[in-house]
């Protein structure tokens, strides 16, 4: 068992023709995700590395294969566009790889999405993988190893960091996301959280957050109040200055909120483990399983 | 991207809103001409990307030219939280009756972009949403729908009771938040919005942060930044296509992904050092970063010790080793530096590291320990 993608994945990949989209797709296909489709537009009627069908539109993608999840790698300009087209031919969830789309126009894409029901993933995320069984994103599959800990986080390369250390410590996977670092996402830590709880096969969470924003702070009432499975939790950017955007457009201390000070704080007082740093995750973890 | 206000007032005046006349001078004897031209009282103000220009003596009233003149001088070349007033606002003196404050943000919560207004205008917002958070009338706008003629109207309401004013009122919050939506704002704000003694609205200093995301489709907007105004090491690693903020500290850091970057700072404190900057090389494996990025590190005379934690998923750490091996070639680097990385083609990497005379090591603690110890001596734990 995982959460959100799974064997049942059948996945079409929006942009697959371009750099990051054709090379992320080879990877996803060796890890063995099944790729039903590809869109680019103009293109539609030719074959990517000639065994996936590549249409013009998501529309006549679903139609045609039955394709229940998308991934997008289309420039910024064209995103909040691309996200829309996915909900609107029926995808149940959207992931969205793509850096540097418009905050203005996520205040535009976010309820769209949830009136036509579709989960989205993003932007700015690495995507997610259920180890040994999908993988939807740019998370390297090498790192992971299936198993009962649940790892949900605002970054790319902290959370590879982790999953390393998990790993090699012997400590597997269900499943890892990476929800993203905007300040306007789809799914956030809470959705994250709940479905872990809900996953049978998950026994501990590992929850990376960052400065910027209240989503720490809402999960840690979420972990107090809703989970009964163990969560571990570690801030970025405590020594971030205030009122700099820290490379994440989302991480960023306004005036004297968001700090990374305040959230492990209401961390601490969820009763859940807090990591100082990454490395402290392993025995933290351990502890609690 | 933040705007300075003399930019920001430009943009909301040609959106219709009454601002008081005013333009930029650079010297003390344009601020005068300036004055002369208005033929009226003045303020000079600083534009600098800084708030509490008003408490750091950035902003005077002026009656004569003279004045003007004599304050420009003063402020001109002055320092405000470490940037340098390179050119003043001379605008013309508002017969300031009552202040309220009107700004619009994206909201992180809602997912909107949400109106703060107050009527305890001119000071700053935050103080006033932490002491006395029932002044501020917050209302989220459906950006499908647009700010409704009676949500302008309620916070029209909100601000006074006399309904000229709240009409007037209700009218330049539509003009607000059409040219917040038009400029990709992520921030936009008019504090004070004056009611004068005459009773007329006035939008008395103007504020406007930029979403960076939207510059590439607002080349318009894009044209306003000011590169004087920023530090050249963060302009430099912008146009290199990196991330870089400066910090206080003395352990340069190199790293790639924002969240590593940050859990690299912060385990740099944790060990007992200062990190010297914020430095994300980001997700492509171009040897070209990383030689601009040591280039920008080492031109900081406080840096110690240069610390590079790549994680290669996307990025190939031995396209990081080559970056760093070429750009040392051409630089022989004056401090030392410690490499850590692991991830894709890591063997490759060491290889190159090892054969050019580098060591490196696959452990971020064990690194960044490393990199602490020699940026102080061997002095910390």
């Amino acid at each position: 068992m995982s959460i959100f993608i799974g064997k049942d994945t059948k996945l079409v990949v929006q942009g697959i023709t371009g750099r990051d989209g054709s090379f992320h797709t080879k990877q996803m296909m060796e890890y063995g995700t099944n790729v039903v489709a590809g869109v680019t537009p103009g293109k539609g009627g030719q074959k990517f590395e000639n065994a996936v069908p590549i249409f013009n539109t998501v529309y006549d993608a679903v139609q045609k294969t039955g394709a229940n999840t998308a991934v997008i790698y289309v420039p910024p300009p064209f995103a909040a566009d691309a996200m829309m087209e996915a909900a609107d031919a029926g995808i149940a969830l959207v992931v969205c790889i793509t850096e540097g789309v418009p905050v203005l126009d996520m205040t535009k894409v976010y309820p769209f999405m949830k009136e036509r029901g579709a989960r989205l993933l993003g932007p700015n995320c690495p995507g997610l993988i259920s180890p040994g069984e999908s993988k939807v994103g740019i998370i390297p599959g090498r790192i992971c190893t299936p198993g009962p800990i649940g790892v949900v986080s605002r970054s790319g390369t902290l959370t590879y960091e982790v999953v390393n250390l998990l790993t090699r410590a012997g400590l597997g996977q269900s499943t890892c996301v990476g929800i993203g670092g905007d300040p306007i996402n789809g799914t956030n830590f809470i959705d994250c959280l709940a479905a872990f709880e809900a996953d049978p096969r998950t026994k501990a969470v590992c929850m990376m957050g960052e400065i910027g924003g209240t989503d720490e702070q809402e999960a840690a009432e979420f972990v107090k109040r809703e989970m009964k499975k163990p969560v571990v939790g570690f801030i970025a950017g405590q020594t971030a200055p205030p009122g700099r955007r820290m490379g994440h457009a989302g991480a960023i201390i306004s005036g004297s909120a968001g700090t990374a000070a305040e959230k492990i704080e209401a961390f601490e007082k969820a009763g859940m483990g807090v990591a100082r740093r990454p490395a402290e995750f392993v025995d933290l973890i351990k502890a609690r399983t | 991207m933040n705007l300075h206000e003399y930019q920001a007032k430009e943009i909301l005046r040609g959106y219709g809103i009454a601002i008081p006349p005013g333009e930029v001078a650079r010297t003390p004897d344009e601020a005068e001409a300036l004055a002369k031209k208005f033929g009226t009282a003045v303020m000079v103000k600083a534009q600098v990307h800084a708030g509490g220009r008003g408490k750091a003596g950035g902003v005077k009233f002026c009656p004569t030219p003279h004045d003007a003149k004599e304050k420009a001088t003063a402020i001109l070349g002055m320092q405000i939280k470490g940037l340098t007033v390179e050119q003043v606002l001379v605008t013309v003196a508002a017969d300031i009756g009552s202040e309220a404050y009107v700004g619009i943000i994206v909201d992180r919560k809602t997912k909107k972009p949400v109106f703060m207004v107050s009527a305890a205008g001119g000071i700053d917002i935050e103080e006033v949403a932490a002491k006395t958070p029932e002044k501020i009338l917050y209302l989220p706008v459906d950006p499908r729908y647009g700010l409704t003629t009676y949500a302008a109207m309620r916070m029209g309401f909100f601000l006074y009771d006399n309904i000229a004013q709240a009409r007037a009122a209700a009218k330049i919050m539509q003009q607000l938040y059409t040219a917040f939506m038009a400029n990709g704002c992520s921030l936009a704000e008019i504090n004070p919005l004056v009611v004068t003694k005459q009773g007329e609205l006035l939008a008395v200093d103007g504020k406007m942060v930029i979403d960076d995301n939207e510059l590439d489709r607002l080349p318009a907007v894009a044209a306003l930044r000011d590169e004087s105004s920023e530090a050249p090491s963060e302009v430099a690693a912008r146009h290199a296509g990196l991330t870089f903020i400066k910090l206080d500290g003395n352990v340069g850091c190199c790293v790639n992904g924002a969240g590593l970057a940050m859990a690299t700072m912060d385990l740099v404190k944790y060990y007992g050092g200062e990190p010297a900057n914020f430095l994300d090389i980001g997700g492509s494996s171009n040897p070209e970063k990383v030689v601009n990025a040591l280039r920008i590190i080492t031109a900081d005379p406080s840096v110690k010790c240069i610390l590079f934690n790549i994680f290669g998923g996307i990025t190939r750490t031995d396209d990081v080793a080559n970056g760093i091996v070429t750009a040392t070639k051409s630089n022989p680097l004056k401090v030392p530096i410690v490499i850590r990385l692991t991830g894709t083609n890591e063997e490759i990497a060491v290889k190159i590291l090892t054969d050019n005379g580098f060591s490196a090591s696959s452990d971020m603690d064990e690194a960044v320990q490393r990199a602490v110890q020699l940026a102080t001596g061997g002095k910390a734990a």
